[in-house]
C-alpha cells in the first residue's frame, strides 16, 4: 500500500513530504546526541550543556518542521477531508508521537533549562537526568513512529 | 503488513539512523572546534563513539533493504535511474563521510597520549586536530551526498 502511494504521489506532494521527512530526520538526530550527551557526560558541565542544547537548538526546530511538513502532507493528502474514524492507524500513531512528543519534549526542555542554570552552582544534574530520561522515551517512541509511517500498517 | 512493507519499514528507519548519526557528528564537530584540552576532547570523542555504529547501521541497512525492495518490486529494477545514482550517491557519502571520521578520530589517541603524559592543561595541537578543516570538508560532501540521496527517493525521477 505505502509503496503504491508512493508510486502514484503527485510530484507537488513531494516538498511537503520532504519538509516532513526532513524535519523528522532533524528531530531524531538531536534527540540522539541529546540523549547520547546527557548519558554520557559523567557529570562534565560542557558536554551536559550540549545535551540540553541539542535538544533547544536542533530537537525543537525539527519538531517545528517536522510538523509543519506533516499539516501541509495531511493536507495535500486530503486526509483532513475524511473522518476521524476512517483513517488509518499509522496516521493515528503518527499524530499522537507528534502531539504527545511535543508536550514532552517541551517539559524535557523546562527541566533541562533549570537544571542548565543550576549548573553553574554544582546543581541540577538530577533535572537534567530527567531530561535524559524524557529524551530515551521520545526516541523510543520515534523509532516506533518511523516504522509506522514507512510500513503503514492497518 | 506485508514482507515488502516490513523491508520498506526497515530501509527507512535505517535512513533515519543514518541522518542521525551524521546530525550527531555536525553537533559535535561543532562544539569541539574550540576545544583544546584532554578532558573535553576524550568527553565528546565519547558521545562521537555513539554516533559511529549508528551510522553504520544506516549504511548497511540503506543498502541492504533498499536493494532487497529494488528487486523484490515489480515497479523498480536496480539499473533505474535514480536507483544507480542514489547508489552512486550512497557510496560516494558512506566513503567520503568515513574518511572524515579518521581525519575527526585522529584527536583521540592524541589526547590519551597527553593525559598519559600528565599534559592535561590547553594543547594547540589538540585544538587544531579538533577542528580539522580537511575533516569538517568531508563531513559536509558526505552530508550533501545524503541529503541527494534524500531528494531522489522522494522524487524517483524517471520512475
Amino acid at each position: 500500500m505505502s509503496t503504491v502511494l508512493a508510486a502514484t504521489r503527485p510530484t507537488e506532494w513531494n516538498w511537503a513530504l520532504l519538509t516532513h521527512v526532513g524535519g523528522a530526520m532533524i528531530l531524531v538526530g538531536g534527540m540522539l546526541t541529546a540523549t547520547t550527551a546527557l548519558a554520557l557526560a559523567r557529570g562534565d558541565a560542557r558536554v551536559l550543556r550540549l545535551g540540553y542544547w541539542s535538544l533547544l537548538a536542533v530537537a525543537l526546530p525539527g519538531w517545528i518542521v517536522m510538523f509543519a511538513g506533516a499539516n501541509w502532507i495531511y493536507s495535500e493528502e486530503g486526509w483532513d477531508d475524511l473522518p476521524e474514524e476512517a483513517q488509518p492507524t499509522w496516521i493515528g500513531i503518527g499524530w499522537t508521537t507528534a502531539l504527545f512528543g511535543g508536550l514532552l519534549l517541551l517539559i524535557s526542555l523546562i527541566v533541562g533549562g533549570i537544571g542548565v542554570a543550576r549548573l553553574r552552582r554544582d546543581k541540577g544534574s538530577w533535572l537534567l537526568k530527567s531530561t535524559m530520561v524524557i529524551s530515551i522515551v521520545l526516541l523510543a517512541a520515534y523509532v516506533v513512529t518511523v516504522w509506522a509511517m514507512a510500513g503503514k500498517p492497518d | 503488513m506485508s514482507l515488502d512493507d516490513w523491508i520498506l519499514a526497515l530501509h527507512v528507519l535505517s535512513a533515519f539512523a543514518l541522518v542521525s548519526g551524521m546530525v550527531l557528528f555536525w553537533i559535535v564537530i561543532v562544539a569541539v572546534r574550540n576545544v583544546d584540552t584532554v578532558g573535553q576532547t576524550l568527553a565528546y570523542g565519547r558521545v562521537m563513539g555513539v554516533g559511529t555504529p549508528v551510522v553504520l547501521a544506516g549504511v548497511a541497512g540503506t543498502i541492504l533493504f533498499g536493494a532487497w525492495l529494488a528487486i523484490s518490486l515489480d515497479r523498480y529494477q536496480l539499473w533505474d535511474g535514480w536507483i544507480i545514482g542514489a547508489i552512486v550517491l550512497w557510496a560516494i557519502g558512506s566513503e567520503v563521510g568515513r574518511r572524515s571520521g579518521v581525519e575527526y578520530r585522529k584527536a583521540l589517541p592524541r589526547a590519551t597520549e597527553l593525559q598519559a603524559a600528565g599534559q592535561e592543561g590547553a594543547s594547540g595541537e589538540l585544538r587544531a586536530l579538533n577542528r580539522s578543516p580537511k575533516g569538517l570538508l568531508l563531513h559536509t560532501v558526505s552530508t550533501l551526498a545524503f541529503v541527494l540521496i534524500l531528494i531522489d527517493m522522494i522524487w524517483k525521477p524517471g520512475a
